[in-house]
């Protein structure tokens, strides 16, 4: 871990129509650091790593990505931005089109206009660090569980070697122990490639094996910022609420979203 | 509460589409003629429509080229000659039934499914992810879908014209007891170039109209299965009207003297 900035949110705001979604978020992540953003459902978790993508633009604010400000910046600027970066989605977002190994190719074949025969090596090898054989490369996404699912969008995630790797809610509708293997495997990827991650979550067991900082994302805002081994005596009522999965405390959970 | 609100909200929002259908159609069309070109998915989207689409556009040229060869039997049979049939069934199908009807096929079959397909893709996060795989999802995308429909409607037509006057043929021989000779030399005098050039120039918006909706409803859709099937009556509905809408304005700058 070094001193350097990998990522750095300044004061971001995004509105949909008339709803407020992040309201001043400030954030910034160490190069080789491991930020878990946690929060609960619709608080903009994923709005947040969506702006940093260049997804969503942000409202007013500045996000810089290796001291350049990417706000503003064209599509094909983005792209240049994107191909050091993975991002693991919620659902996977595997292409039903292709099968497995074409998935966890794409990136390099598309992408970085490398030969089939040489991505489908890479493909092959990043499936086996994910703990999926080579004959699943064959098989279609509808043709595998979720959990497999998951596996594949991690592969498919770091096929390139990112410096940055985004995991939204990478645990979410997993059995606990399947849960447990991702969470091992996005450790181990993480620090064998040297990247940077981010990852949403409200499971508490991934924030404990995962991070190396948590920050807590509420109406719109980061109300808490720490190391992750502060976080059982943050003080902070929110966090408390949180990660004890109380229903009575300050949060109130907006009941129509 | 101003009556005027509802209003002025319905018109607000019907501008903020024809902007962003109007954005959407520049980009498309200006990323049509700028690298990298996906010849994988433009060849498969032209087997897809040209191809697959053969039995559909067969079916309807082939009957209604034989209906309008019995109207026009029947319903001018005062001034009824082997030359008149054979020229109204050349010049109704060459002109205007070739081309509208298999752009309403094809509107019906590929534009729904482009829709459903786009649609699926955006609510599963798969469009981002081609984002985040350094692939723009424009060019990959939409380009080789629109590129396709331009270029294989005007070659599925022109199959039609043949099949619709074969109908045509058919009808005037075996039930109209025509001479098959006569038929086919009226056909070939009566038969201008500028038949067969309109009805190309016809195809070939059509087919762009046909893709464009298609891949414009399904890349905004949003809101999950229920958005995909609105995605998708949008589709063909707005492709339907704008092909009828479109081919009378076609047909007034070529023919309108
Ligand atoms: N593209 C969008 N258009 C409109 N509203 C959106 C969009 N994306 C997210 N939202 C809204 O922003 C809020 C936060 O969403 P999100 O970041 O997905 O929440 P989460 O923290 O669960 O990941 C939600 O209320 C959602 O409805
Ligand atoms: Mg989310």
């Amino acid at each position: 871990m070094s001193d350097e900035i990998k990522v750095k949110m300044t004061d971001v705001h995004k509105t949909f129509g008339k709803k407020v979604v992040l309201d001043g978020v400030t954030l910034e992540v160490k190069k080789g650091e491991s930020l878990v953003i946690i929060g609960g459902s619709g608080t903009g978790k994923s709005v947040t790593i969506k702006c940093i993508q260049g997804l969503l633009t942000p409202d007013s604010g500045s996000i810089r990505v290796d001291g350049e400000e990417i706000v503003g910046l064209s599509a094909r600027e983005m792209e240049r931005i994107n191909a050091q970066t993975g991002m693991l989605f919620q659902g996977a977002a595997l292409f039903d089109s292709l099968n497995i190994w074409e998935n966890v190719a794409f990136g390099l074949i598309q992408g970085k206009k490398m030969k089939r025969a040489e991505a489908k090596e890479i493909a092959i090898k990043k499936l086996a660090q994910v703990g999926l054989d080579a004959d699943v490369g064959m098989l279609y996404p509808d043709e595998v569980s979720g959990g497999m699912k998951k596996r594949v969008g991690l592969a498919r995630a770091i096929a390139a070697d990112p410096e940055l790797i985004f995991f939204d809610e990478p645990t979410t509708g997993l059995d606990p122990i399947m849960s447990d293997v991702i969470n091992d495997l996005i450790r181990s990827c993480v620090k064998d490639l040297g990247a940077t991650g981010i990852t949403i979550t409200h499971d508490m067991s991934s924030v404990r094996k995962i991070a190396d900082k948590v920050a807590m994302l509420y109406k719109g805002k980061i109300i808490w910022y720490g190391d992750v081994a502060e976080i059982d005596r943050s003080g902070n009522p929110y966090v408390e609420q949180f990660i004890n999965g109380r229903a009575d405390g300050p949060i109130q959970m907006e009941i129509r979203g | 509460m101003n009556i005027f609100a509802p209003v002025g909200r319905v018109f607000l929002n019907f501008l903020r589409s024809v902007g962003r259908l109007t954005i959407f159609t520049v980009k498309s069309l200006s990323f049509c003629v700028r690298p990298p070109f996906y010849f994988r998915t433009l060849f498969s989207q032209m087997v897809e429509i040209g191809f697959y689409s053969l039995p559909v556009v067969a079916l309807t040229t082939m009957f209604s080229g034989m209906v309008i060869a019995l109207q026009s039997y029947s319903g001018l049979s005062s001034l009824s000659s082997e030359g008149v049939v054979a020229s109204v069934v050349e010049l109704t199908v060459t002109r205007e039934l070739g081309p509208v009807l298999a752009a309403l096929m094809v509107a019906g079959r590929v534009g729904a499914a482009m829709a459903a397909e786009l649609g699926t893709m955006r609510v599963t996060e798969q469009i981002d992810a081609l984002t985040t795989l350094s692939t723009n999802p424009f060019k990959y995308l939409v380009v080789p879908r629109i590129l396709a429909g331009i270029v294989m409607l005007p070659i599925l037509v022109l199959i039609g014209d043949v099949i619709g006057i074969y109908g045509g043929y058919l009808i005037c021989i075996y039930k109209l007891d025509f001479n098959a000779v006569n038929y086919l030399r009226n056909t070939w005098n009566f038969m201008q170039a500028v038949d067969i050039v309109s009805g190309m120039t016809k195809a070939a918006v059509f087919g762009f109209i046909v893709t464009l909706m298609g891949c414009y409803n399904g890349f905004y859709s949003k809101g999950g299965a229920e958005g995909v099937g609105k995605a998708t009556t949008n589709a063909v509905v707005a492709s339907s009207i704008l092909i009828l809408i479109s081919n009378y304005m076609l047909t007034e700058l070529f023919f309108s003297k």
